[in-house]
């Protein structure tokens, strides 16, 4: 069961970033150009998704496990560290720069485009150069 | 210009497949966390629901453009900026534990300290990105 929630949550996912159209990197660049035409819509993307995601969390206070078992997420922890600011630095100039995030990219794939599959090659070696960089 | 409806539809399926995935199994639904993990030298116990989380994430399109046709998809950077984007973004959202939907959804929806810093702080950093490429350069 659980692997049916994930491939079906993964889907949903999926099928929101595609309606939302933050699958569409001009779109996402839109949102972030308050000086020039400015589109307010990947605003409405946001809120709905943290208002359905406040309404989860608060469901989760009044549960003691996940329905399928295990353990629910650990507290967040409340650490504002140098990794944590310069980390979210190089997300957020990168994402700029593109358009794209990590689940966008990988939604985007099955659009068949090659400068998506540019994207996400590059996204998965520098994630594994942060894995060589936080090993040592 | 998309409509408002559509985005805050999306919104909803977003924001509701995040719950889902921590009600159910317990989860953060982070996407940099879920694939970042998937490519680590070590194997997370859990692996096998993260490849069925971006299997479904990958039949996504296809199943969407079953019923109705797919939206535009503009890709417009060249090469070199696509190259060093993808790199930022992969090294940047595991650096900072967090991309738009670990932070952004789940974090900002669990009132967490660290994801309002992070999600501020990417979102100045992206701004100021893009006001220096489409106004400056631009």
């Amino acid at each position: 069961m659980r692997l049916v929630i994930s491939l079906f949550t993964g889907l949903v996912f999926g099928f929101g970033l595609i309606l939302s159209h933050m699958v569409n990197p001009a779109v996402v660049r839109g949102f972030l150009d308050f000086a020039g035409q400015w589109n307010p819509s990947l605003g409405f993307v946001l809120g709905g998704a943290v208002l359905m995601s406040i309404i989860a969390w608060r469901v989760r206070d009044r549960r003691f496990e996940p329905v399928f078992g295990g353990d629910f997420p650990a507290p967040a922890p409340q650490i504002i560290d140098k990794k944590l600011i310069s980390g979210s630095i190089m997300f957020g100039i990168g994402w700029g720069l593109v358009g794209l995030c990590p689940g966008p990219a990988i939604v985007g794939l099955g659009f068949g485009f090659t400068n998506i599959w540019i994207f996400v090659a590059a996204m998965f070696i520098g994630m594994g150069a942060f894995q060589f960089y936080n090993r040592s | 210009m998309v409509e408002f409806l559509p985005a805050l539809i999306g919104g909803i399926l977003i924001g509701g497949s995040a719950g889902a995935y921590m009600l159910f199994n317990g989860r953060i639904m982070g996407v940099s966390g879920i694939v970042g993990a998937l490519i680590s030298l070590t194997t997370p116990g859990d692996w096998k629901e993260r490849i069925f989380f971006v299997i479904g994430m990958l039949l996504a399109p296809a199943i969407y453009g079953l019923f109705t046709t797919l939206p535009s998809v503009e890709i417009t950077s060249n090469i070199a900026i696509i190259v060093i984007g993808g790199l930022l973004v992969g090294f940047g959202s595991r650096l900072g534990s967090g991309c738009t939907s670990g932070h952004g959804v789940c974090g900002l929806g669990r009132f967490s300290k660290r994801s309002f810093v992070a999600v501020f702080t990417f979102m100045i950093a992206a701004i100021l990105t893009v006001f220096i490429q489409n106004h400056i350069f631009g």
